[in-house]
């Protein structure tokens, strides 16, 4: 960002990393997927780089609310520096909290998860999407709390899945009445409490119930609790758990 | 007017009296909550209360349930005319004073005999399924006690009241057939005629002495139930409408910015402000109250409305991931706890003043913390809430007052804490390698 704003340049759209993106092993392969669509696309983007922090989730979640106004205000201090107004991002915590959170302290931005630019790229005409590897292949999709429940957002990753020519396959908690993966409120951070089993496990169990080939996820958090119940359930040679994003990148060979 | 009227006009205005009384008690101990303001979009809010608890559409998200419970609500509502015509005869002395209307009359009659058919079939189908089918949300630890015999009282008060408006209806019907005076022919007995031979050879004084008998018991009836409300879950045949108007209109991601943080975190920020100024001081300034909720006075009277609406139905429960995996949290759990401590709370405060500390708390004497910590905010249960409770709010605030006011999360999320405030991230990652996957294969 810092660069393009050095050269006098504005992106059409600010792609927010988040830290699952960043750091995280697994979910940097998400990032790199949707960074090379958009490349493919010549998508003018910057990301803020070590000028991006926190958003403040999971510490509002947890209860600390000083802790996310200061990420906020600190966020919204840069973001409005560079007169960011479009933001995008792979993150549905971030995006939520971006979206309904930061309003009210000074950032008013024009967010929206990955998903649904990408779905409004395809609507363009912009990006064309075959189906590749996944042609007839049984896909489930695991609705975000945040982006489904929280945000009202289920028709565009689902839409997504369709355009890869594949069969969506819905689990019986699907859309408004989605499973929890049992990452949100801050527990992807602790233990659970005691309990007979873990959240990710019987979701993971409801998944394997149908069947599918691939189980599809639009959140860094769900994906690791997702892949986590597999491995738990030795099933990582017949299910794979990969971001739609991914799924996309690869049906397109980028 | 006679000795009956006047006996009527007394019940009516001690039922009435004694009603009223409990429904401005409970309206005190609900004003015990903070304010929170949610007089904005009134158009919003109408239509939200018109779909949601008049229009009944998160019911049918379960379609048995939901339709048993359509029955019985449209029942209640639409018999309620019935019971207007009743008020008005027991005073003035009148009988079936409505039906100049005549054949609209017989129609009224006809479908209210209908639909207390329905509502009797409903209320059993309701016991089966509380009683003898072994549905989880119904078997669970907060519903032992008074809380399974409260749905069983208001599912029999129903019943009860029923059998004697159809039984009045069919001595009704027997009486007019004989052309027993004032008994005029009127209304129509599509379920009542079938109790007919129950009636067969009897004298029409007995029939009149059942017929009256049947009359003043469902009336006195209903003006007993009317009184049970205020002490029963059943309070949300009234609350559920105001709980709907005033719930949360936002998307359900958006949790509240604390007001009171704000001001503090802009404080620390702003480079010109003056450390050492003294605070400004509002004349109408209150005593600075806690950081979130360690009680019900912390809580706002939204939430506090919302724990007298519920009734106990543990949708929000049975949607629950964390109750679902056998944590012990449970949200329905979490509106209870709040509803009692705030009748114990509101009842001390009655009786020693609103600053009289009891020496309890919601937290710890009601809600552990191990439930709250189990929370993954997730929304289920506020989506499942056919009346848009949101115990979710109330896990969150009183999260606020362990981290914000007794530093009492758990380790993990302390650490987690320490990391976004050090490096910006919830794991231990220098800032400066947020770009590394750049170059990564």
């Amino acid at each position: 960002m810092a660069e393009m704003m050095a050269k006098g340049e504005q992106p059409d759209v600010l792609f927010w990393v988040g830290c699952a993106g960043s750091f995280d092993d697994r979910a940097k392969k998400i990032t790199k997927a949707f960074v090379k669509i958009l490349n493919h696309l010549d998508y003018k983007f910057a990301v803020l780089g070590a000028e991006e922090s926190c958003s403040g989730d999971p510490a509002k979640r947890a209860g600390n609310e000083f802790l996310f106004q200061m990420q906020a205000m600190a966020n919204i201090e840069v973001m409005n520096a560079y007169e960011v107004k479009k933001i995008v991002t792979t993150c549905p915590h971030c995006f939520n909290t971006i979206k309904n959170e930061y309003p009210e302290m000074g950032g008013l931005y024009d967010i929206m998860h990955h998903t649904q630019l990408l779905q409004s790229l395809i609507d363009e005409g912009r990006l064309t999407v075959e189906g590749g590897a996944y042609k007839g292949k049984k896909i489930t999709f695991h609705d975000p709390c945040y982006l489904g429940r929280a945000n009202e957002v289920y028709q565009a990753p689902r839409t997504l899945i369709n355009n890869l020519d594949a069969e969506l396959v819905e689990m019986k908690r699907c859309k408004s009445r989605g499973f929890c993966c049992g990452a949100g409120g801050a527990q992807m951070f602790k233990e659970p409490e005691k309990g007979q089993k873990d959240v990710n496990i019987e979701r993971t169990e409801e998944a394997l119930r149908i069947q599918p080939d691939f189980i599809a996820t639009g959140c860094p958090f769900c994906n690791t609790m997702m892949t986590d119940g597999i491995k738990n359930k030795e099933k990582e040679e017949d299910v794979k758990v990969l971001d739609i994003a991914e799924m996309i990148a690869t049906a397109k060979d980028l | 007017m006679g000795i009956s009227n006047l006996i009527f006009a007394l019940c009516l205005a001690t039922a009435s009296f004694f009603f009223g009384r409990n429904v401005i008690k409970v309206r005190q101990n609900i004003m015990l909550g903070r304010d929170i303001d949610r007089s904005d979009k009134s158009r919003d809010r109408w239509m939200t209360m018109l779909r949601v608890a008049f229009g009944q559409s998160k019911m049918v998200v379960r379609p048995v349930a939901g339709f048993l419970h359509i029955l019985v609500y449209v029942g209640f509502v639409i018999i309620n005319i019935e019971v207007l015509e009743i008020v008005i005869d027991g005073l003035i002395g009148t009988h079936r004073v409505f039906s100049f209307m005549g054949a609209f009359y017989n129609f009224l009659i006809g479908s209210f005999e209908i639909l207390a058919f329905l509502v009797l079939l409903a209320c059993l189908l309701f016991m089966i399924r509380r009683n003898v089918l072994h549905i989880k949300r119904f078997l669970m630890q907060e519903m032992k006690g008074w809380s399974k015999l409260d749905a069983n009282l208001i599912l029999i008060f129903e019943v009860v009241l029923m059998s004697a408006f159809l039984l009045m209806q069919g001595a009704d019907l027997a009486l007019q057939g004989l052309g027993a005076d004032h008994y005029v022919k009127a209304g129509s007995f599509p379920v009542s005629s079938f109790l007919l031979p129950l009636f067969d050879g009897m004298s029409i004084e007995a029939i009149v002495m059942i017929e009256r008998a049947c009359w003043w018991f469902h009336i006195l009836g209903i003006l007993a139930f009317l009184n049970y409300l205020p002490y029963s879950k059943h309070f949300h045949i009234i609350l559920a409408f105001p709980n709907t108007y005033y719930s949360n209109l936002e998307p359900k991601g958006s949790f509240t910015n604390m007001a009171s943080v704000k001001n503090e975190v802009q404080m620390m920020m702003d480079p010109n402000a003056d450390p050492y100024a003294a605070p400004v001081e509002a004349e109408d300034a209150e005593a600075p109250g806690r950081f979130g909720a360690k009680d019900v006075n912390d809580l706002n009277w939204v939430q506090l409305m919302n724990a007298y609406s519920c009734t106990e139905c543990g949708r929000c429960t049975s949607e629950c991931p964390a109750n679902q995996t056998g944590k012990l949290l449970s949200p329905r759990k979490i509106m209870m706890d709040t509803r009692d401590r705030l009748e114990e709370f509101g009842a001390h405060v009655s009786a020693n003043g609103k600053d009289g500390d009891d020496g309890k708390s919601l937290l710890d004497d009601y809600i552990t913390r191990e439930e709250l910590w189990a929370c993954t905010s997730c929304n289920a249960c506020t989506q499942a809430c056919p009346i848009n409770i949101d115990p979710l709010s109330i896990i969150l605030d009183m999260r606020r007052y362990l981290v914000m006011e007794e530093s009492a999360a758990p380790t993990e999320l302390n650490m987690m804490f320490t990391n976004v405030e050090n490096n910006g991230a919830p794991w231990q990652f220098p800032a400066v390698d947020r770009l590394n996957w750049k170059d990564e294969a």
